[in-house]
């Protein structure tokens, strides 16, 4: 294949293909500079992060001053946090139980309405969560939820429904109908087969599922800043918008930069070493 | 698919397709519970609340029309929309241009392609709260990166704040989107340009077409559905703005920059009408549904009608 199309073209002149790197390149440093600006600026001096970020690296010496002062805001960064991971680990894990029970069902079962029930959870995607804010806020408040971590979290699961149920139910469909009769056959049903048979070959469906979940978990912004109240229960991306309106009018931007490096990080390092199962997961989702 | 199957295998399903398998309902039960408690329901709700007057404290009353008649004469919720259509329409035209042009540059295979695919899409993966946090920095007029950089390197003489002028604070959010989201086009575009037959190409080069014909007419035709599904999740996102807004401009200059979401968080939220919140969101989601449509239309391949 490639050695036809090498014979077929003309190569390309060796300027031209340099001159697509050198654009390449330039290029691929803008996507990056924001990211890496950001990053090198919050280990300056406190003296150094209120002046601008020429050059981007700390000058006077490297510190962790920015952090720290992340740290005395509120009820301590480790706090805040924490309240992150939780929100994010909870949403992904019931989000990966809830699709792949949901997934199984609708693609190993036959029962009335199925196709209509099916229709009922995709549409979710169809009504925008930030149209219905207001029903949801009241929901929350009849169910004792309101400004608890745990509402927050069934609400992310409920938006994360309808990507992870088609991608499970697919998965599901996509396994040779023979395995699950031969475990049929041998006595094997119901919930053991989905546990023991099927379960280990929808895998990769469950670890994108589950990816995906825990990263739009990890940085949604409105719902959290709506049902959320109190300052304790505040998740990252809440906090850090508090941080940022400054105490005393003066905003202390190595804090915000420090605040918005930990976001990053943790993105940024499942996307680098599970970047196989996001792009999957897009495709599939956007094909929808 | 059923002819292959042992005739043994044949005979349990057919058996199988009579009998209804309810416990095929106990297992999609929870996805149910969740979709209709924090879906259905609020769907419903939002309707009917848009007939009340809703406070947050005290009882609800029910006024009809009172809050539509209220919208229709709310010049704040217009100019939102008017606003939100303007950014929708910017947003969109540099998103699937960068994406198409990204897309473009790192389908063929070539050395490094996959870094170069990496990097580009390195922005899409951070959210958009943290993308907006750190755009807040560098523009900011002093402690920030844009404008002492342009001073440093002579293209302004004093200073300018980016984020206190319309113009030039709407372009900076604008950017900051492309900067963050055209990688997520770039891969959708891709696929669908992968798709493509490379026999296709070789063809018209052979028969001396150029490489903007070549573009005009293979590429573009070919990557239709790409292109309107593209299409569609730009709008759909855009009409629905409200993080970079709220974080990186608060609404400011003078409010010129409030979205239609950020005005019904506004009412919703800061006043606590809810009754008028939900009937200003009935009406965002009636527009939102007919963009849809109109787009679905361009969904369909027109050579099908033939």
């Amino acid at each position: 294949m490639t050695r036809a199309r090498t014979f077929k073209r003309r190569p390309k002149p060796m300027a031209i293909r340099v001159m697509t790197h050198v654009a390449g390149i330039l290029v691929a440093l803008l996507f990056l500079a924001p990211i890496v600006w950001a990053v090198l600026a919050t280990f300056k001096s406190k003296a150094e992060s209120g002046r601008p970020p020429l050059p981007p690296w700390p000058t006077e010496g490297v510190s962790l001053a920015n952090y720290r002062a992340l740290d005395d805001f509120g009820a301590g960064l480790l706090h805040y946090t924490g309240n992150s991971v939780f929100v994010s680990v909870a949403t992904a894990l019931i989000t990966v139980v809830v699709s792949v029970l949901a997934g199984y069902g609708f693609s190993r079962f036959r029962f009335p309405w199925k196709s209509s029930l099916f229709v009922i959870v995709l549409a979710t995607m169809m009504v925008p969560f930030q149209s219905i804010v207001t029903p949801l806020f009241l929901i929350l408040a009849w169910l004792g939820l309101q400004n608890t971590l745990g509402g927050l979290v069934l609400i992310y699961v409920t938006l994360q429904l309808p990507f992870s149920v088609f991608m499970m139910r697919n998965a599901f469909d996509a396994v040779p109908a023979e395995i699950a009769e031969a475990a049929r056959i041998d006595g094997v049903r119901g919930f053991r087969l989905l546990i023991f048979v099927l379960g280990p070959l929808v895998l990769p469906g469950v670890a994108s599922v589950g990816l995906i979940a825990f990263l739009n978990a990890w940085n949604e912004f409105l719902a959290a800043l709506i049902f959320l109240t109190d300052q304790d229960k505040y998740t990252l991306p809440v906090l850090m918008t508090a941080v940022r309106s400054g105490r005393f009018g003066a905003i202390d931007w190595g804090a915000v930069q420090a605040g918005v490096t930990l976001m990053m990080i943790p993105c940024l390092a499942l996307f680098l070493t599970l970047q196989g199962y996001y792009i999957r997961g897009l495709t599939a989702g956007a094909v929808k | 698919m059923t002819d292959q199957l042992p005739p043994i295998a044949n005979k349990v399903r057919k058996r199988r397709k009579r009998k209804p398998e309810w416990a095929g309902l106990l297992y999609i039960a929870p996805a149910l519970a969740l979709v209709t408690v924090f879906f259905v329901l609020p769907v419903v709700m939002i309707v009917w609340m848009s007939f009340y007057n809703w406070p947050l404290m005290g009882a609800h009353r029910w006024i009809g029309f009172g809050n539509y008649l209220a919208l229709w004469r709310d010049h704040g919720y217009w100019n939102a929309l008017g606003f939100t259509f303007r950014y929708t329409i910017f947003a969109t035209v540099g998103l699937l241009g960068v994406g198409l042009a990204l897309a473009l540059f790192v389908e063929k295979p070539r050395p490094g392609v996959g870094l170069y695919r990496t990097v580009f899409f390195l922005p899409v993966v951070i959210g958009f709260a943290s993308a907006s946090l750190l755009w807040t920095w560098l523009c900011n007029v002093d402690s920030g990166l844009f404008t002492p950089l342009a001073q440093k390197l002579g293209l302004i003489a004093s200073p300018v704040n980016l984020l206190a002028s319309f113009d030039t604070a709407f372009w900076s959010v604008t950017l900051m989107v492309i900067w963050k989201m055209s990688g997520f086009y770039m891969i959708i575009l891709m696929s669908g340009l992968q798709s493509i037959p490379a026999d296709f190409h070789e063809a018209a080069r052979i028969d001396g077409a150029t490489d903007w014909q070549r573009f005009r007419f293979i590429t573009v035709p070919l990557i239709r559905r790409p292109l309107a599904l593209a299409l569609i999740l730009s709008v759909t996102g855009s009409m629905l703005a409200f993080d970079q807004f709220y974080i990186i401009l608060a609404g400011g200059p003078q409010n010129q920059t409030v979205t239609a979401v950020y005005w019904i968080f506004n009412q919703s939220f800061v006043s606590f009408r809810l009754g008028y919140g939900a009937a200003l969101s009935v009406v965002l989601l009636g527009i939102l549904l007919v963009l849809s449509l109109i787009q679905l239309r361009l969904l369909k391949d027109p050579e099908a009608k033939r």
